[in-house]
Parts: C-alpha cells; sequence; structure tokens
C-alpha cells in the first residue's frame, strides 16, 4: 500500500486541486474594476481555461505517440495515440460549452464570428475526421500508420489554426494571445483569482491524464481479449 | 536521380492526363458549369465579400475534385510497380508538382471564367494573382497528401471531402484574407504577415509530406 502511493499519488494531488478550484472559484470576489462585462461570469476563467488546457496536453501527448508509432510500429503507441486524441475531443466539447454559456453572459450570444471560436471549432473538425478515418480502415496496422500520418499531418494544421491565425487576425472578441486583449477584461489576473487558477489548470490537465491512463487500460484489456 | 525520377513521373502523369483526356475535359466542364450555375443564382454580384467567399469555394470543390484521383486512378499493382522503380519521395513530388501545374491552369481559368461571368471586383490584380499561386500551391500539396491519406480507407471519395475540408481551411482562410483585401484597397500593406504564413503553410506542408509519405507508400 505504501509502495503504491508513488504511482497515483497524482491522482490523490489532482481531486484536492479540483476540490481547491471548484470551491475556491465559486466562493471568491470575482468583481473587480475594469471587468464589468464578465462581473460574476468571470468564475468560469477557472473552468473553460482548464479545458482547453486538458485539450491542448492531450493532442500534444496524441501528437507525440503517432510519432513513436512512425518508429518502432508498436500497436501499445497507437493506442495511447488514440485515446490521447479522444481525451482531447472530449476536453474540446466541453471547451466550447462552457465557452458558448459564458459568451452567452457576457456577449449575449453563444457564438460570434471570431477567428479564434471558428478556429477552435474547426480544429474539432479536424480530430472528429480522425475518427472517421480510423473508423473507415478494417485492418489494424493499416489503420494505426495511416491514423499516426494523419494525425501528424493534421497537428501542424491545427497549431496554424488555433494559434497562429487568431494572433494575426488582430481583431478577435476573446480575450487572451493577441487582438484586443484588453476590451474585455485584463489577462493579468487579480492576485487572488490567480492564486485559484493556476492550480486549477494544473488540476484539469493531470484529470485528463486520469482519464485518458484508464481509457488506454481498457484498451489493452480489450485488445488482449480479442487476441485471445 | 531524384531530379530525373521526377521528371520521368511527372512526364508520366501527362502522358496519362492526356491518354485519359475525359477526367480533365471532366473538370473543365465542371469548373465551368458550377461558375455558370452560381452566375445563374446569384445574377449579379454586388458586393466584394460574396464575390471573394464564391470564388474561392468553387475552386476548393473543383481542387478536391482535380485531386482526389491522384492515387486512386492507376491500379494498386501499377502502384507496386512505380514502388519497385522509384523512391517514394520522387513520387510524391512528382504528383504534387504534377498537380500543382493542374491547379494552377485550374484557378487562372476559373478567375478568368469568373471575371467574365461576375464582373471584375479585384482592385489589387498582382497582389491577386500572388494569392492564387500561393492558394494554388498550398491546395496542390495538402490535398494530395490527403488524397495519399484517403486512398488508403474504403470509402474515399467522401472521406477526401471530410479529411480535407477542415484541413484546408487554415490555408482557405488566410486565402480569402489576403484576396479580401485584394478586392477593396490597392495598397499592400498589412498583407506581408498573411503572405509569410501562406509560404510557411506551403514549404511546411511539402516537408511535413515528404516525410511522411514514404511510411504511407510501403504498404
Amino acid at each position: 500500500m505504501k509502495g503504491q502511493l508513488k504511482h497515483y499519488w497524482w491522482k490523490i494531488f489532482a481531486v484536492v486541486l479540483l476540490f481547491y478550484a471548484i470551491i475556491g472559484g465559486f466562493f471568491i470576489d470575482v468583481n473587480f474594476t475594469g471587468m464589468e462585462v464578465a462581473a460574476e461570469s468571470m468564475r468560469n476563467i477557472f473552468f473553460h481555461v482548464g479545458m482547453w488546457f486538458g485539450m491542448f496536453t492531450m493532442l500534444i501527448l496524441g501528437f507525440i505517440y503517432s510519432l513513436r508509432y512512425l518508429r518502432n510500429f508498436d500497436e501499445q503507441e497507437d493506442i495511447k495515440a488514440v485515446e490521447a486524441v479522444n481525451v482531447g475531443l472530449m476536453f474540446g466539447v466541453l471547451g466550447i460549452i462552457t465557452g458558448m454559456i459564458w459568451a452567452n453572459f457576457t456577449w449575449g450570444t453563444p457564438w460570434v464570428m471570431d477567428p479564434k471560436l471558428n478556429g477552435a471549432a474547426v480544429g474539432l473538425l479536424i480530430y472528429l475526421a480522425y475518427a472517421i478515418l480510423r473508423g473507415s480502415i478494417d485492418d489494424t496496422q493499416k489503420r494505426a500508420k495511416v491514423a499516426a500520418i494523419y494525425n501528424i499531418f493534421a497537428f501542424f494544421l491545427w497549431i496554424v489554426l488555433v494559434i497562429i491565425l487568431p494572433r494575426l487576425a488582430g481583431e478577435s472578441i476573446h480575450p487572451a494571445g493577441g487582438g484586443n486583449t484588453n476590451t474585455i477584461f485584463p489577462m493579468h489576473l487579480a492576485p487572488s483569482m490567480r492564486l485559484i487558477f493556476y492550480p486549477a489548470m494544473v488540476g484539469w490537465v493531470l484529470l485528463g491524464l486520469w482519464i485518458y491512463q484508464i481509457r488506454v487500460r481498457i484498451r489493452k484489456i480489450k485488445l488482449i481479449i480479442d487476441n485471445k | 536521380m531524384l531530379g530525373t525520377e521526377i521528371k520521368h513521373l511527372i512526364g508520366k502523369e501527362i502522358r496519362l492526363e492526356l491518354k485519359q483526356k475525359y477526367v480533365l475535359n471532366g473538370i473543365l466542364l465542371y469548373l465551368i458549369s458550377t461558375i455558370f450555375v452560381t452566375y445563374l443564382a446569384f445574377e449579379r454580384i454586388i458586393d466584394s465579400d460574396t464575390w471573394n467567399s464564391l470564388f474561392w469555394i468553387i475552386l476548393l470543390f473543383v481542387a478536391i475534385n482535380g485531386i482526389s484521383k491522384s492515387f486512386i486512378q492507376e491500379s494498386p499493382a501499377r502502384h507496386l510497380y512505380y514502388y519497385t522503380i522509384a523512391s517514394p519521395q520522387a513520387v510524391l513530388l512528382s504528383k504534387i508538382i504534377y498537380n500543382l501545374l493542374l491547379m494552377t491552369i485550374l484557378s487562372v481559368l476559373s478567375f478568368v471564367f469568373f471575371l467574365l461571368l461576375m464582373g471584375n471586383m479585384v482592385v489589387n490584380i498582382s497582389l491577386f494573382l500572388i494569392c492564387l499561386i500561393l492558394g494554388s500551391m498550398g491546395l496542390a500539396s495538402i490535398l494530395t497528401m490527403v488524397a495519399a491519406i484517403a486512398s488508403r480507407a474504403s470509402n474515399n471519395f467522401s472521406l477526401m471531402a471530410i479529411l480535407s475540408f477542415p484541413i484546408v481551411l487554415p490555408l482557405l482562410g488566410t486565402l480569402m484574407k489576403v484576396s479580401k483585401s485584394a478586392l477593396s484597397f490597392s495598397q499592400w500593406s498589412g498583407n506581408y504577415g498573411f503572405i509569410i504564413i501562406l509560404i510557411t503553410i506551403n514549404v511546411a506542408v511539402i516537408i511535413l509530406a515528404y516525410l511522411l509519405f514514404p511510411y504511407l507508400w510501403r504498404d
């Protein structure tokens, strides 16, 4: 029992951080001058941004495992890549939903024509296409190889779509990273909020890794059962 | 070595295209009838935004139709033959260069036909032409790679559309932005960043395809 703790301490850590973030996030005072537009809905920053961080981590992980698959053609790497993308997609969908709720409160409408929002949505389409592509190939090895190639190719264009283009477009209503950052609220969060924000981000990423680990294990067991 | 292989393979592509003229004629007819249908549907386009988006959407569809055949037109047996005599890089680069030639011709034709029917709205012609060339290049390289990926799966025509629409969007969005500016302003300022992005996408896609294609080719 004592020896096992070093394997799952980070899961306990994730739970503690997320409880801290949820409780703290709903109780601290978020009303600062200059942020009246966001007012109470500002609390969403601990959740919406966390989804974004989670998605990023998982998709980068998927990219790395796809690269590794092409190096050694090990089926385990393919399982890791596909599950990382699946969890990344889950975070992406949740990020868009939390974002829409937030947008409904601050901008008065769930969706606005904006390079960042559209980039996120098209980014999801790129990865949904990954799932379709996998589904349309029956042979396991061929599927793994083609999917890895697509994933590496798509990852690059996804980066252009969600990071480079919105910064270049300049005319974004969505805060953070280029554009008119300061129109809604300063990205420099108040110290009291930062105290919750950073732990929350770490917590969401760890939660993502946890879900990913479980899903990979399920798939590996399925693989063993199928091969029997 | 690579150079001569590419040269011969491109020669093969061109001969193949000229031998099966109906494929090329089919794409040309597709292009003309699509533009004609939009002309009939819209009668006259007044604002440049509609002109711009219609033009690029039509070009995207023409490109997908033109390029999706790249890897399915020939039999797997013949691919095996190419596999034994040429390097995968040569096969890929020859396809990309051939598709680039095809796309340049198709995009210039679309532009001319569009001008004829819809009227000219381009203010900054040279910027628009740069956009057209970079666009043809980007569409050719991205769609060639997607066609190669889709050819490995069953049901590959619909897969081609599903895979290529979202993946081509970073390129298409940038193109539309630059050409929108070419439609409304005569000055160049403010577009350099986008042109650099277009060039970066082109170069990076070709490098990525060059590195990844050998894995795809060896079945």
